[in-house]
């Protein structure tokens, strides 16, 4: 065999390839999903926690300050490893999928509810005034004069921060859940050719590089706001 | 005083940490009438007028407006501060939303409005304004001049018993102060009590029934335009006036 | 409340597994002190590639950024490690994360960079050359020192990151904190370990969360 001849056998083998594409096809399903439940959820709760935070009540607010921080200093993995492998130490056991979903929730929780923040502290203290002035109360002046204007100026941040974050479902794959990094890991040792990593990079590909490219754009697009 | 004045502070008494802002301040504003607050920088003029809604909370002191006591805990202050109509300096428009959008808001979700109810008070508003051609324009596409009128329709929509201003023309370029006065001499004449913080004195002599002048957080001196600008009695007072003459 | 204590707060397990988890700590160190770097050195080749004005530069630069930029790291390293061996590329556990971190970490900084000295006004490099500065120096003198002033919470927060990225190197087998964690707890059978490494982590970086949180208050709010 040529050098060139055992790099496409190994990479590109098209027997491994076709037997292998239904699980990686089933394992990119299953990524998407993780990612979009990951994206609600995280999104969600870091609204809920920013716009709690806005009330200032002291002792709530530290707690928050302390939650966002503990998950922004946190790696991921370690999150997901504990949570399925430590937890059934004390009886309690995950699945990988849920305690996966559960790691990087928090993690985007934590993120967003910082970008959440900044925003709504950037709305100039004239816009609560006048709210106010003319009668809305706290949480309406928040919910339409002040969230609307905050949440503007936040989505380049919050997009590429989704983005980055809903990578890490290809950490799901340390525990044994089946997305296309396990999947395709799960290929590589049946047939003892990597052919099926390829085939999922190239999946992960098709699924993050237009949302990249999308990124890319919102930032530019939003840009004239600087 | 013959009939209860429709504003009524007294006492007023502000802290912000150290600094003793407001020092025992009395105003009241009959109805119909137009108080003119003038003063140096600092004085508490903007102060003043944010403890009369309660957008800033009086360290001592009453405060009465239109019969409602507005800092006894039990009055429903966002009911109240709908009597109120204020306008910033920086108007404040909410950028999110079209001019039209500006004035409804509070229609929609303070008195409760049906969105085509609040948006037929809305215009009406802005056409007291000379706006209505505007009422599709977000805050961005309109002169600096027009924010500020819708501001005023957004105060007035409300039908407010007074209304403030907090140096309402003086983020305003030279040519678009006019409008502006135009437009509040308009509500005046319209019998709208109206307590207003500016330096444009020629507005003072025209539409003022009463100067009151504040230094260091107290009301020095009071009266009608004409004696406060000609003969000032206090010589803070006459300090302050020459200076603003000369501009 | 007695089973979670003794599960993942246990003192003994602690001493026990200490000298592990003290070699992981520092192999995580050591793996920071040495793909921060490489990163960089990358994203500032990019970040220079990408002031090319042609577009045969400009446009393979752009796809080469996106796709380290759309690859999970972790799939860049497991294809490194797991995947070349079969063309005869043994590289180890060390040099796939060198190389995994080297690509990806790269593409980060690179974009960072590349941001900061677009926010350099033009009129700075036509200054430093009016005054006789060869490009060069103009980019090393003038602009990348504004650039990098510019976009340093960006740099700090991805730095962050990249530190944090260094525990997938626990699923290469390289000894690092996580992975050291995970052999103290697969002997004593208590979770202990890998809180103990989460522990290490957050005293780790948290004065650097608290840093950035700051930093980017600030930015977004003069962003209006
Ligand atoms: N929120 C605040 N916190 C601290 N000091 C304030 C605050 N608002 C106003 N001040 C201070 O109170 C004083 C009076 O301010 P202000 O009422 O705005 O005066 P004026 O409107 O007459 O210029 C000033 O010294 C100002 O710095
Ligand atoms: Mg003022």
């Amino acid at each position: 065999m040529t050098g060139w001849e055992r790099f496409t056998d190994s990479f590109f083998n098209a027997r491994v390839m076709a037997e292998y594409l239904p699980k990686i096809v089933d394992g990119f399903v299953l990524t998407v999903w993780l990612a979009l439940l990951i994206i609600v959820a995280g999104l969600a709760l870091g609204l809920l926690l920013a716009v709690l935070r806005a009330f200032g009540l002291r002792p709530l607010n530290w707690l928050i300050v302390f939650t966002v921080d503990l998950f922004r200093a946190l790696p991921p993995l370690v999150i997901i490893v504990l949570l399925f492998f430590g937890l059934p130490n004390a009886g309690i056991e995950l699945s990988g999928f849920v305690a996966s979903w559960l790691a990087l929730t928090l993690v985007l929780m934590a993120f967003a509810e910082e970008i959440f923040w900044a925003g709504i502290t950037s709305v100039p203290k004239g816009q609560w005034e006048a709210a106010r002035s003319t009668g809305l109360g706290f949480v309406q002046t928040l919910a339409f004069v002040v969230l609307p204007q905050a949440l503007r100026i936040t989505i380049p941040p919050l997009t590429n921060r989704t983005i980055a974050i809903t990578k890490g479902t290809a950490l799901a794959s340390v525990v044994a859940v089946q997305d296309i990094l396990g999947a395709a890991n799960a290929g590589v040792s049946f047939s003892f050719n990597p052919s099926p990593l390829t085939l999922g990079a190239i999946a992960y590909l098709i699924l993050f590089f237009p949302v990249v490219v999308l990124g890319r754009w919102i930032e530019t697009r939003f840009a004239w706001r600087r | 005083m013959s009939p209860a004045p429709i504003v009524d502070a007294r006492a007023i008494h502000k802290h912000f940490g150290h600094l003793h802002v407001l020092r025992g301040v009395d105003l009241q504003v009959a109805e119909k009438e137009l108080v003119f607050l003038i003063g140096p920088s600092g004085s508490g003029k903007s102060t003043l007028l944010r403890c009369l809604n309660r957008l800033e909370e009086p360290s001592a002191g009453s405060v009465t407006v239109d019969g409602i006591d507005m800092l006894d805990p039990r009055t429903d202050i966002n009911k109240a501060r709908q009597r109120i109509g204020m306008v910033f300096q920086s108007f404040n428009l909410y950028p999110h939303m079209t001019a039209l959008g500006n004035v409804a808001l509070a229609l929609r979700k303070v008195q409760g409005l049906p969105r085509a109810d609040a948006e037929a008070k809305a215009q009406a508003a802005l056409e007291r304004v000379h706006l209505a051609d505007r009422a599709d324009h977000y805050p961005a596409q309109l002169s600096g001049g027009q924010q500020q009128r819708v501001a005023i329709a957004r105060a007035i929509a409300l039908e407010p018993r007074v209304m403030l201003f907090d140096e309402p023309t003086s983020a305003l370029d030279p040519e678009l102060v006019g409008g502006v006065l135009a437009v509040m001499r308009e509500l005046r004449e319209d019998g709208m009590t109206m307590v207003v913080v500016s330096h444009e004195m020629g507005f003072a002599r025209a539409a003022a029934d009463r100067v009151v002048f504040m230094a260091d957080g107290l009301i020095v001196e009071t009266g009608p335009p004409g004696e406060i600008f000609a003969n000032p009695q206090h010589e803070r007072t006459r300090a302050f006036i020459s200076q603003i003459e000369r501009h | 409340m007695d089973v979670f204590l003794e599960t993942f707060l246990n003192w003994r397990i602690v001493q026990e597994a200490w000298p592990i988890l003290w070699q992981g700590f520092q192999a995580t160190l050591l793996l920071s002190a040495l793909v921060v770097p490489l990163g960089l050195a990358g994203g500032v080749m990019i970040a220079l590639l990408s002031t090319a004005t042609t577009p045969w530069v400009r446009w393979p630069l752009r796809v080469w950024v996106d796709t380290f930029r759309a690859l999970p790291p972790l799939v860049l390293l497991v294809f490194i490690f797991a995947g070349l061996p079969f063309i005869g590329l043994d590289v180890g556990a060390w040099g796939a994360v060198a190389i995994g971190f080297f690509l990806n970490t790269g593409a980060y900084y690179g974009e960072i960079l590349r941001a900061g000295i677009e926010s350099v006004p033009r009129g700075q490099i036509e200054a430093a050359r009016s005054t006789g500065l060869t490009r060069g120096q103009a980019m090393a003198y003038i602009v990348l020192p504004q650039a990098v002033r510019n976009v340093l919470p960006d740099l700090i927060s991805n730095t962050l990151e990249v530190v944090k990225l260094t525990s997938i190197a626990s699923v290469v087998a390289l000894p690092e904190l996580l992975f050291q964690a995970r052999q103290a707890q697969s002997v004593t059978y208590n979770a202990t370990p890998i809180m103990a490494a989460a522990v290490a982590y957050f005293v780790l970086l948290w004065p650097v969360v608290r840093l950035l949180s700051r930093l980017e208050n600030r930015q977004l709010a003069g962003r209006r």
